[in-house]
């Protein structure tokens, strides 16, 4: 099974979803970043899905979900790099992931977790 | 009795008066479109008409019957594409069994032969009549067709800020347009307010409000902000009565006070003529 590897600079955990996301990988990611945020007490949580092209209810409830826990950690969740087509799935689901924050790239997102913080 | 031979006798009848048929069913025909075609334009397309009629009727001219059709199809064509009523329309062939009818009051002993001159306009009714709607659908796909790529553009107002002015009702086929197209230009400019103007949405019930919500909802989720704006006050009573909410998505009366709006949000600062 694929990892997804969390990267830490500074208070930021920084993951990249370069795979093809399994149902399993997702809630392996959910389970190590909330290791991580308990281990590193990180401010905010940006997750990259530029290279993910499809994702199902699913994986869009265990989104909403990682902000959910970041939350509870006084973390900030900020998904990034979204495409226009999995966007359109996701509002076609009825997921608006309202909970999660979101930015167009990587550099607006960490913008957006310096600002608030 | 013998369809063929009545239908050629009935030919050469007609052969004979030409003249005074095509008179009377000019009359006819220009009465019924009440000025909109000079007498001598109809006169025209009618004597063209009728002695196709006759050919066909005849039955010796073979390519007679092709050519009928190919001009009636033409002529209740160009009926259609210039707005004549399906009845105008079919009139101009129903008028001819009129006129004929009234030069054979007398002449009783022609029935079995007009009948079967009745029973072969009656088709040429239907035929214009099929002509004549095939002809409006076809107008009318070209014309949704246009509209479709008329109504969707996505332009950059200002650096990191673009808007959509919608014209036209919103439905389903719409919004996907729109929502595609404005996701692309999100992604391509890396713009992060986008304007939805109503001004051009003739009402917002709760399906175009359903519609305009799902697309806000999928430029959010990358990372954009939308501000509605353009709403009109009737349009205001309408969503308002019908209890449509925009929630937590900012709405402003003009094009101008979203783009100040997001000018804002962007962190710069802004004088409107008139505010304080």
């Amino acid at each position: 099974m694929d990892r997804v590897p969390i990267l830490k600079i500074g208070t930021t955990l920084f993951v990249s979803i370069q795979i093809d996301l399994q149902d399993e990988s997702v809630v392996r990611l959910q389970e190590d970043l909330a290791d991580e945020l308990a281990a590193t007490g990180a401010r905010g949580v940006i997750i990259d899905i530029t290279a993910v092209e499809i994702v199902d209810s699913f994986i869009g409830r265990m989104l909403a979900m990682i902000g959910s826990i970041s939350r509870l950690f006084d973390a900030e969740t900020v998904l990034v790099g979204m495409r226009p087509a999995v966007a359109i799935t996701l509002t076609e689901l009825g997921l608006s992931l309202r909970g999660v924050r979101t930015a167009l790239n990587a550099e607006k997102g960490l913008k957006l977790l310096n600002g608030s913080a | 009795m013998d369809v063929d031979s009545s239908q050629a006798r009935m030919a050469a009848y007609m052969r004979d008066h030409q003249d005074k048929v095509v008179g009377r069913w000019t009359e006819l025909v220009v009465a019924s479109l009440r000025g909109r075609s000079s007498a001598a334009e109809v006169r025209r397309e009618l004597d063209d008409l009728y002695s196709l009629v006759v050919r066909a009727m005849s039955g010796a001219d073979e390519q007679a019957a092709g050519e009928l059709t190919a001009v009636l199809t033409e002529l209740s064509g160009s009926r259609a594409r210039n707005g004549f009523t399906p009845r105008e329309t079919a009139l101009g062939v129903f008028a001819l069994k009129d006129a004929v009818y009234e030069l054979m009051a007398d002449a009783a002993d022609l029935v079995p032969e007009f009948l079967a001159f009745s029973r072969m306009i009656d088709d040429l009714g239907l035929l214009t009549f099929e002509t004549y709607a095939s002809a409006r659908e076809r107008i009318i796909a070209d014309q949704s067709a246009a509209m479709l790529e008329l109504s969707t553009p996505v332009m950059r107002l200002w650096e990191g800020v673009i808007a959509v002015p919608l014209v036209g009702t919103l439905d389903s086929a719409r919004t996907q347009l729109v929502m595609e197209k404005l996701l692309e230009t999100l992604v391509a400019t890396g713009a992060d307010h986008a304007v939805l103007d109503i001004t051009g949405v003739p009402t917002v019930d709760t399906e175009v409000a359903q519609h305009l919500l799902k697309t806000m909802s999928a430029a959010r989720l990358l990372g954009a902000e939308c501000i509605v704006s353009g709403i009109r006050p009737q349009v205001a009573q309408t969503m308002v009565s019908l209890g449509i909410e925009f929630g937590d998505i900012a709405t402003k009366a003009t094009l101008a006070d979203a783009l100040a709006h997001a000018l804002k949000r962007n962190g710069q600062r802004i004088d409107m003529p008139g505010s304080a």
